[in-house]
């Protein structure tokens, strides 16, 4: 049913509707509504799973691995902060292949504090073999939840669902939220390949010398790029349970006759489309690449979609300090180094703890990116909070 | 695209009538978006909220920047914060106010309008949280979301006797508005 709902609470309806039997959190802005009304949903006895409530993120992570791995259906949900303090677990949790759903409300990292929204934080567990989607609306950051159990399960790889904090987990907008049923035929109940169970004992993720532990890491490299076929397979089947596309690898816009393409991911998708419709009455083509997937990265579908645009600009909200853009070098590497030479692939980092971004903005990195490429640019940047600092 | 900002303190229910005004513009048939701008998260601090309405979906992220409707909580804000900034000429500003809108003398080409809301909220909900009255008032003046549409929005996020107050404080202002 099409709901005006606020993201949070459609997160919570549909990872309620997915019955996970154990849900840990512990509570972080801007991620808070979701387990808010997890626990009210359990609470109320409209879910019958195990809320655990714990005194950390490390914690919760750790009840969710310990739950899965007694063969539980498993949720977590956090933030920033709390995710960098699961950050072991995290690493533990993909070694041990255990398929968790967490959700990441992404919001910036201290120092300075900020509560408000960028990437730095699932950005900074990339590398840790959970699979990461992105959402661009609501209605995404819905149905990704649904698809991330069915994905996570399928592969025995836990994904991270990212939705950009306050923008989206905040946002009241419409919403379809499914019928229970629609969920529990597209989402069968979850079938644990391995569990430890006290009656025959065994560990998992315990120990591996330096003849095995390599193998495992190459495994693990492997598992993350074949779960390529399942998260499309995952996509293509919620398009037809549901009737709508969500999720996926890429998805574009108006990419055919672009003469410059963006590339981007999360919530700033919207205004880019927006931007690019007006750009479009204005005589210019400008399109979009949209990553849903961010890990397993999308490689050789940017490659195919990308490979006769010359002229390329990657708007991210994250940062490699001391490096620069993570999204655009992604990017760039997508392209085998002999094709490198004469295509233009910008790097614009945007919107860092919260800052706006707004159209006009984006309208200034499109037209400068027309005139030369920019190797790297803060976007919005206030040259009086700067001017007289050591740089 | 009808764009409100939404100005006032933590505490107010700046973000709650974002959201009915965004819940409301739905059962009207309408696409709407609305979202809050946090600054510190604790009572008294200025809060900024946001509404798009649409005919067709929304897209766009950014804040509101140039809004059509401005709504002001608090009428000492104007002094602290810069309220009118980029609200549209021909647009409309609505304030929290015991005064007449000329005493107010803002420096705008836009239509300046009061209320004087947390007062009516005192009489009638017995605290000064002066939302519903505020959207009571706006609702009557632009006839952008119908009472209706706010009155079940209003209903259905606070049932029972919550709900009740704010719906008659909401036609309070409804009353008082449509004499003027």
């Amino acid at each position: 049913m099409l709901k005006q709902i606020e993201g949070s609470h459609a997160v919570a309806e549909c990872v309620a509707m997915c019955r996970p039997n154990v849900i840990s959190a512990y509570p972080i802005t801007p991620q808070t509504h979701i387990v808010e009304d997890l626990s009210m949903i359990v609470g109320q006895g409209k879910l019958d799973a195990e809320f655990i409530n714990v005194e950390s993120e490390f914690a919760a992570a750790s009840v969710v691995l310990g739950a899965s791995a007694a063969g539980a259906r498993a949720y977590s949900a956090t933030s920033s902060q709390g995710l960098l303090l699961m950050c072991e677990v995290i690493y533990c949790i993909a070694g041990m292949r255990l398929p968790i759903v967490l959700t990441c409300a992404n919001r910036a990292i201290s120092a300075p504090l900020s509560i408000w929204n960028d990437q730095q934080d699932s950005m900074a567990l990339r590398d840790a073999g959970w699979i990461q989607l992105h959402a661009e609306d609501n209605q995404e950051a819905a149905d990704l939840h649904i698809q991330a159990f069915k994905i996570a399960e399928q592969t025995s790889l836990p994904v991270m669902v990212c939705m950009d904090g306050f923008i989206l987990t905040h946002a009241y907008e419409p919403v379809d939220i499914p019928e229970p049923k629609q969920v529990d035929h597209f989402l069968p109940p979850y079938a644990p390949k391995n569990i430890v169970d006290p009656r025959s004992p065994k560990g998992i993720g315990l120990f591996a010398d330096p003849r095995f532990y390599l193998e495992t890491r190459y495994i693990l490299h492997r598992a993350m790029e074949k779960s390529e076929e399942t998260i499309k397979e995952v996509s293509a089947e919620f398009a037809k349970a549901f009737g709508r596309d969500s999720g996926g690898f890429i998805k574009t816009y108006k990419l055919e006759d672009a003469d410059l393409v963006i590339v981007s991911m999360g919530s700033v998708v919207g205004t880019i489309k927006e931007l690019i419709d007006q750009m479009e009455e204005e005589g210019k083509k400008v399109g979009l690449v949209q990553i849903c997937s961010y890990r397993p990265f999308p490689r050789h579908e940017i490659y195919n979609v990308l490979k006769d645009k010359m002229n390329i600009v990657v708007l991210e909200k994250s940062v490699s300090l001391g490096r620069g853009g993570i999204l655009a070098s992604d990017v760039r590497w997508s392209f085998p180094r002999a094709e490198k030479k004469d295509r233009n692939i910008s790097s614009f980092i945007a919107g860092l703890g919260g800052r706006n971004i707004p159209m006009d903005d984006l309208r200034y990195m499109v037209e400068k990116v027309e005139k030369e490429p920019v190797e790297l640019e803060f976007l919005g940047l206030k040259k009086e909070l700067i001017s007289g600092k050591d740089l | 695209m009808i764009e409100i900002r939404i100005h006032g303190r933590g505490g107010q229910g700046n973000v709650a009538a974002a959201e009915l005004l965004s819940i409301a513009a739905f059962k009207d048939g309408k696409f709407a978006q609305a979202f809050p701008s946090f600054g510190a998260e604790r009572i008294g601090a200025p809060v900024m909220a946001f509404v798009r309405i649409d005919d067709k979906k929304i897209r766009t992220r950014e804040d509101v920047r140039t809004p059509d409707y401005l709504i002001v909580q608090d009428s000492f804000l104007i002094e602290t914060v810069p309220v009118l900034d980029g609200l549209k000429p021909d647009g409309m500003i609505l304030v929290n106010s015991e005064k007449k809108p000329e005493e107010l003398q803002l420096k705008t080409t836009a239509t300046v309008e009061t209320i004087s809301a947390t007062e009516i909220a005192l009489e009638i909900i017995g605290r000064p949280i002066p939302n519903a009255v505020m959207i009571g008032a706006f609702c009557t003046i632009t006839g952008l979301v119908s009472l209706d549409a706010v009155q079940e929005a209003i209903m259905g996020k606070f049932p029972g006797k919550v709900g009740e107050n704010n719906v008659a404080a909401l036609e309070r202002a409804h009353e008082i508005m449509q004499k003027r």
